[in-house]
């Protein structure tokens, strides 16, 4: 790239791993175990320490305790996806989450813990059992930091820390490795792999209203979908209800598991309004109603207090009421000191002593890479998993703690899925056909570096993206809103192709990063919008105001988004997986069973 | 709610360009609820888009955006503009050699990290069918507080002992060393002890304190070192004068 040298540095490896979050160290470690001659590099924007599994706070569902079944937990995912879950999928993972969790457990993970020394586990929306497994309210952040250690005894995972991926190098029909850029010099690598597993996060920030930091740019999808790999109900956005109105910053869904209730202006706990009723007992928390309910539905019924003047006004435009205060100090601190600090901190109010305004904020894509059950895309030698891919167990809408046990178990699956496919043999890919490649890409970067005269910033055209997310993309959403998001988007990416960078140094131009990042995030809401337009129903977290039923006949499918590079994605569909659940109601009322 | 327009002075320093670091102004319009990280987003967007810095969570979880602000170490994300009057100065955090504006190298703490050996050794081994080793909440609290570090650097930054000698191992490690030392699942103490009792561990510290004092997380890695000085003394005495004892 820029003034420097022609020649792209290679690095040979077996398999490469983009993204060093909870999924990527989980793929890594998997594969350093099975074979520790594998060479294993591991490729992230970010130090695996940033990456925003680190944020995650509430926990992950596995099936633990004697009252609970893998059934339980199967039925409690797929009606809380609104049966868009492949029912395969959710078998496999229920499954596979218990190992994984007592995995993470013997690795040091601090769960929190019975006083008879087994693990604790709380409750969560959605769920019928006790099911989450916790770490105070840091779950994220400790399952990142054990595996980031555990990572750390592994000679054969080879870490290419901030490094930015900008292609995969696709030759003969398979993904043969890709190229990044060395944040530190600013010079671009080629690393030819064997076998490629993308596992770069969600891409919350296309809104301006979220939990999600700053890295969460969807990079990873836009990488598997400009190699030609659909990305999956892209249109399924989740709103997470409880976050606080000034930044954005989450309050965990445990607030609410461990008995915090939602008021509206008039102090009525609204969600008995809109069929999670009846109200259940103050500090007596029932599984699966009410405030218990599942972020869509908890989300939507804010929206509607909000249409019917009931929220609350803030400084920060309309918001609900998190009450807490009845859990007691000394509980709050114990199982919810996260929360506490940051809403004195953020807000400047504590919730021992008052309630905190919350609304719903843009959290978690359902959507993202298609794979398979194995985590295998169509693209031979391309595999994915955590947020970025869509496998799907969350389908319409994903339950609180189902995230990190699907990192965790379908990151380790993704890591032994590329390690049978080496075993399977693929022909090593040509040298010529790879510098060729690669000698495109650094070619395309350095027209972006270098192209002058335009008026077109990353800052003006990112901020028209996030306007059009918020104002036609959001929990509601409408036919003419939609397309009129979608001309606006078709709009934005040719004048994206327009941007000029300020900077036009080598190191760690976040400049340059930026601009690379909206290129992701602009295809992706591209993506969402066009998805969101074909689907002519609500389901889930996807509601039309005016198509405002469930509608199996045509839409029991998963839409498939295909890039194009200059027009607009073209959607098609294929079928749900169903196993033993046939498309049912979904009762949050308390007043039955 | 108001704005408030705060002056802040930016360290610059691009090593393609500049022989030294130098100072650059902005003013900036501030909201009242506004952390230095918003002041500097508020740059990169409409001001200068040549700055460089790292940041993600803006929730002081992720440790990316540790700097110099008023001469101390802070989380950018948590450090309000309302605290601080006049100039608000910020930095790369001190002790680290400046890659890019506020952006540090950090390849020596990532080394320390791992020479730490900061993973568990079970002391017995177990199968993932037999379930999870018991611990009881008290033996997670002897252990917990050390494992909520967010390798943030804000304690080297703030250690006078690890500007002076760069080779000392350092707070943050030795906290996490200490912290898989404390778990009862763990039996790899004595290969720890290899790195982190040796010159360059922690008889290198001199007691300050200055990085429990700046530790957003309260994980109180002086605390961490008194105990393991005192636990490496325990292991000189048994050794030299009980060595019958040893196991």
């Amino acid at each position: 790239m820029g003034q420097h040298g022609l020649q792209v540095e290679i690095i040979r490896t077996d398999i490469a791993i983009i993204g060093a979050g909870g999924a990527g160290l989980r793929a890594a470690i998997a594969l350093a175990e099975a074979d520790p001659k594998l060479r294993i590099a591991l490729i992230s924007k970010v130090y695996p320490m940033r990456s925003h599994t680190c944020a995650a706070e509430g926990g992950a569902a596995g099936v633990i305790k004697a009252d609970d079944s893998l059934e339980h937990h199967f039925n409690d995912t797929v009606g809380g996806g609104d049966w868009l879950c492949d029912q395969d999928a959710v078998e496999y993972l229920v499954r596979e989450a218990p190992k994984e969790l007592i995995q993470l457990e013997h690795w040091g993970c601090p769960w929190n813990r019975e006083a008879d020394g087994s693990v604790a586990v709380r409750p969560f929306g959605g769920m019928k059992k006790q099911r989450t497994w916790f770490a105070a309210d840091k779950s994220g952040f400790h399952i990142l930091h054990t595996l980031f250690q555990t990572s750390l005894q592994f000679a054969s995972i080879q870490r290419f820390d901030e490094f930015y991926a900008t292609e995969l190098l696709v030759e003969e029909g398979r993904c043969a490795g890709l190229v990044a850029i060395e944040m530190r010099s600013g010079q671009m690598r080629r690393f030819d792999a064997k076998a490629v597993i993308i596992a770069g996060g969600g891409a919350g920030r296309m809104f301006p209203f979220t939990t999600n930091g700053a890295i969460k740019t969807g990079d990873g999808m836009a990488l598997a979908y400009r190699a030609g790999v659909p990305l999956k109900d892209m249109e399924f956005v989740q709103y997470h209800p409880t976050g606080l109105p000034s930044t954005g910053t989450l309050l965990t869904e445990a607030c609410r598991g461990e008995g915090g209730v939602l008021l509206n202006r008039h102090g009525r706990r609204f969600l008995q309004d809109y069929g999670m009723g009846p109200e259940t007992p103050l500090g007596h928390p029932v599984l699966k109603t009410m405030e218990l309910g599942p972020r869509d539905r908890v989300s939507q019924a804010f929206w509607h207090e909000q249409k019917k003047g009931n929220a609350v006004s803030t400084q920060w435009g309309d918001a609900m009421l998190l009450d807490m205060r009845h859990l007691g100090e000394k509980t709050i601190n114990e199982r919810l000191p996260l929360v506490r600090d940051m809403s004195i901190s953020y807000m400047g109010v504590d919730p021992v002593t008052d309630p905190v305004p919350v609304r719903p904020v843009v959290h978690y894509m359902m959507g993202g890479i298609h794979t398979d059950i194995k985590a295998a895309t169509s693209l031979p030698g391309l595999f994915a998993a955590g947020e970025c891919a869509c496998v799907s167990i969350n389908g319409a809408n994903r339950l609180g703690s189902n995230s990190l046990t699907e990192l965790l178990v379908f990151g380790r699956r993704a890591g032994l899925s590329a390690m049978e496919y080496l075993q399977s043999g693929p022909p090593p890919a040509g040298d010529a056909a790879l510098a060729t490649l690669a000698a495109a890409a650094q070619a395309r970067l350095r027209e972006l570096m270098q192209r002058s005269g335009g008026t077109e910033t990353v800052a003006g055209v990112r901020k028209e993206m996030m306007q059009t997310m918020e104002q036609h993309a959001g929990i509601y959403r409408g036919g003419e809103g939609l397309a009129e998001a979608c001309a606006k988007l078709a709009g934005l990416r040719r004048r994206y192709r327009a941007i000029v960078l300020h900077d036009k140094t080598n190191v760690y131009n976040t400049d340059l990063l930026q601009a690379l990042e909206l290129g992701s995030m602009l295809d992706c809401a591209e993506a969402v919008t066009q998805s969101a337009l074909a689907r002519k129903e609500s389901r889930g977290a996807h509601q039309r105001i005016d198509f405002t039923a469930r509608d199996d006949t045509n839409y029991l499918r998963h839409s498939l988004a295909h890039h194009h590079p200059t027009q607009a994605p073209r959607v098609d569909y294929c079928d749900v997986v169903i196993t033993t659940s046939q498309p049912g109601v979904r009762d949050y009322s308390g007043d039955h069973e | 709610m108001g704005e408030r327009l705060v002056e802040l002075e930016v360290l610059r320093y691009h090593p393609e360009t500049d022989k030294e670091p130098r100072f650059q102004r902005y003013s900036v319009p501030c909201r009242e609820e506004w952390v230095v990280l918003d002041a500097l987003n508020h740059i990169k967007e409409a001001i200068d888009p040549t700055l460089s810095y790292r940041w993600s969570c803006h929730m002081a979880v992720c440790g990316s955006c540790g700097m110099m602000i008023n001469g101390e170490p802070k989380l950018a994300c948590k450090a309000f503009v309302r605290n601080y009057e006049g100039v608000i100065r910020v930095e790369p955090l001190a002790h680290f050699p400046i890659e890019r504006d506020l952006v540090t190298v950090i390849d020596d703490f990532m080394a320390k990290l791992k020479r730490v050996k900061p993973y568990l050794m079970p002391k017995e081994d177990k199968p993932l069918s037999a379930g999870e080793y018991r611990q009881t909440p008290a033996e997670l609290n002897r252990f917990k507080q050390y494992s909520m570090c967010i390798n943030c650097m804000l304690c080297y930054a703030a250690c006078p002992e690890y500007g002076l000698i760069p080779k000392y191992i350092g707070p943050a490690a030795i906290a996490l060393a200490h912290r898989y030392n404390e778990d009862s699942r763990d039996g790899g103490r004595e290969q720890r002890q290899q790195e982190i009792a040796a010159t360059e561990g922690v008889w290198e510290c001199s007691f300050v304190g200055a990085c429990s004092e700046v530790c957003p997380e309260h994980v109180d890695p002086a605390g961490a070192i008194q105990q393991v000085k005192i636990k490496s003394t325990v292991d000189w005495y048994t050794q030299h004068l009980m060595p019958w004892l040893k196991k």
